[in-house]
């Protein structure tokens, strides 16, 4: 098993998630599985292939710097479950003690 | 016996670039505008936006990176750090990870007299995040604008060479002065365009290895930075006399108490999981690009300051001075080329032009007349057409209303009394008046000359010419 219980707590903490037991046995099991099919690939010869970053063979796209439209406020608040003066209001995170 | 201990401080400096539109996005990165209205699909992060490299982006942090003497990179890419913060509309910031687009540089501060070359690790370009108001609404929520969001920001990561609260104030100093003269950044910190972040460690001196760091956050100006690192330094050496260990952590300055405070929880996930960026294809820079770049870039402060020693003979620190922003030397450099008595045209920049913007909280180019008009001020005293003394008093109606020396000079009658037989009379009358004084004189104290010239001053309004006056009474007494 290349990822434990552990691992899969861990990082479902980091990305917010809240699981339940039978759910982290599951994706546990399913992520190994994931890792197990992708070392198929590490079977091919790679001998003469270049080592890349990106999947595209592609460089420098690039945009000029130039100013275009934007979203109304309103808008831009549409989908926002509570606003006020303009922002979206959240919950405050506590800085400091 | 207590120990000496040795300071390691390195600082990551966060620089806003002065693009017109944001990173990845055409949205702009002007100041100022109504909340959420600089906003769109792609900085809001919506579902099955692509960004888009702003190409001058690249090219300012290449500029900003050659100014500080790094290498450029020949391949860069960039990369998601994640994680949950209310002012991050994706949940991911693109910043770049193990491929930034500079490494290797260095800046040079002056430490009592003493250089000493501060080393740059690296310069990445990443998107700024948006801004989260706790005033106003409530003790238990905030506001976020996101107006911020996707602006393009370089951070700038030094060595742990800065040995004292002192050298990181240096440092920052000329940091900013570089980027000025770049162009690339306004580098305000009062206004968010500037951020630093510091980290601090102290150990034994003569001790190779590193002691444990704090991460120093929230220092809002220059001067909350060298007071936060003098705190975090000394609080540090108080924890190690009394035989305990120091925390790694981060800690934020509180202004107001002059202290800095646990930010426990806020970073607990340190974990970022860095992954590339799968929407943005790779960077090659090639080196016909760095080099173009290379040839624009105007000349740095150490170079301007060296320039004004050898060629216009100025002593070092009227070119330190006169070079520490790119404005200002542009300013004196055009001051000359009106008026080529470098060192007076200094004396007059150092301190009746620094001595007025200082004392109202400007800048040289918030300044209503040219350096040209400063030029003709200095040529109608030395026509005699004004005294020295009442060129002061015309410089300040020149930055009051922005008006040429010799049209405040007519309209005001500042004009010098040359004509002998004008003076004479005056000077018989303020002898007639004052019988006491010119007996004192005749008797050898020649201070009460002083005394005499200036009763001629004041009957004059300061108009009569100082050596003319003089003269005129050496001949009667
Ligand atoms: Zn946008």
């Amino acid at each position: 098993m290349k990822i434990s219980r552990g691992d899969v707590e861990h990082v479902a903490n980091l990305a917010r998630l809240e699981l339940s037991q039978e759910e982290m046995e599951a994706l546990t099991r399913q992520l190994n599985d994931i890792l197990t099919h992708m070392e198929k690939l590490g079977e091919l010869d790679t001998e003469d292939v270049p080592p890349t970053y990106h999947v595209l063979d592609m460089v420098n796209l690039f945009r000029p710097d130039k100013v275009g439209k934007c979203l109304q406020q309103e808008e831009a608040l549409a989908n926002a479950p509570d606003q006020d003066q303009g922002c979206i209001r959240v919950p405050r995170v506590l800085e400091g003690s | 016996m207590t120990t000496e201990y040795e300071v390691v401080i390195g600082l990551e400096v966060h620089v806003e670039l002065n693009t017109d539109s944001k990173m990845f996005c055409s949205c702009p990165t002007t100041f100022g505008a109504e909340p959420n209205t600089h906003v769109c699909p792609i900085c809001l992060g919506m579902p099955g936006v692509l960004p888009v490299i702003n190409r001058k982006a690249v090219e300012y942090t290449i500029r900003a990176a050659l100014a500080l003497n790094c290498q450029v990179a020949k391949y860069s890419k960039f990369d998601r750090k994640n994680y949950f913060y209310p002012d991050l509309p994706k949940n991911y910031q693109i910043s770049q990870y193990d491929l930034p687009l500079a490494t290797g540089g260095y800046v040079e501060i002056s430490v009592d007299g003493k250089k000493r070359k501060i080393g740059i690790r690296r310069v990445h370009l990443e998107e700024d995040a948006g801004k989260l108001l706790h005033e106003g609404t409530g003790p238990k929520t905030s506001l976020v604008d996101f107006n911020r969001t996707g602006v393009p920001l370089i951070e700038i990561v030094s060595e742990p060479d800065l040995r004292s609260p002192e050298e990181a104030r240096l440092y920052l100093n000329k940091l900013r002065t570089i980027l000025h003269y770049t162009g690339v950044s306004d580098v305000k910190m009062e206004e968010g365009s500037l951020r630093c972040d510091a980290n601090v460690s102290i150990r034994p001196l003569g001790s190779e290895v590193f002691g444990t760091l704090t991460e120093v956050k929230n220092m809002n100006s220059f001067r909350a930075v060298e007071r936060a690192l003098a705190y975090e330094v000394e609080r540090q050496k108080e924890i190690l006399e009394r035989g305990e260990k120091v925390e790694r952590e981060t800690r934020g300055w509180d202004e107001n108490r002059r202290i800095t405070v646990s930010m426990r929880g806020k970073e607990e996930a340190h974990d970022y999981r860095y992954f590339p960026e799968p929407d943005l294809v790779p960077l090659e820079i090639s080196r016909d690009w760095v080099e173009e770049i290379q040839e624009r870039l105007p000349d740095m402060p150490d170079e301007r300051q060296a320039r004004l020693v050898r060629e216009l003979g100025l002593p070092e620190y009227d070119a330190e001075v006169l070079t520490s922003s790119k404005d200002l030397a542009d300013f004196y450099d055009a001051c000359v080329k009106h008026y080529p008595e470098a060192k007076t045209v200094s004396n007059w920049v150092m301190g009746e032009v620094l001595g007025y913007l200082n004392e109202k909280g400007l800048e040289i180019t918030d300044l209503p007349f040219r350096p040209e008009d400063l030029a003709g001020l200095l040529r109608l005293i030395d026509k005699g057409t004004i005294s020295g003394k009442i060129a002061k008093q015309v410089f300040q109606e020149m930055c009051k209303s922005g008006k040429a020396p010799e049209t405040i000079v007519e309209e005001k009658g500042l004009k010098q009394i040359t004509d002998e037989s004008e003076i004479a009379a005056i000077v018989e009358k303020v002898m007639e008046d004052n019988p006491k004084v010119v007996e004192d004189f005749r008797g050898g104290k020649e201070k009460a000359l002083g005394f005499l010239v200036g009763q001629v001053m004041k009957a004059t309004r300061g108009k009569a010419n100082p050596q003319l006056v003089n003269r005129l009474f050496r001949e009667r007494l």
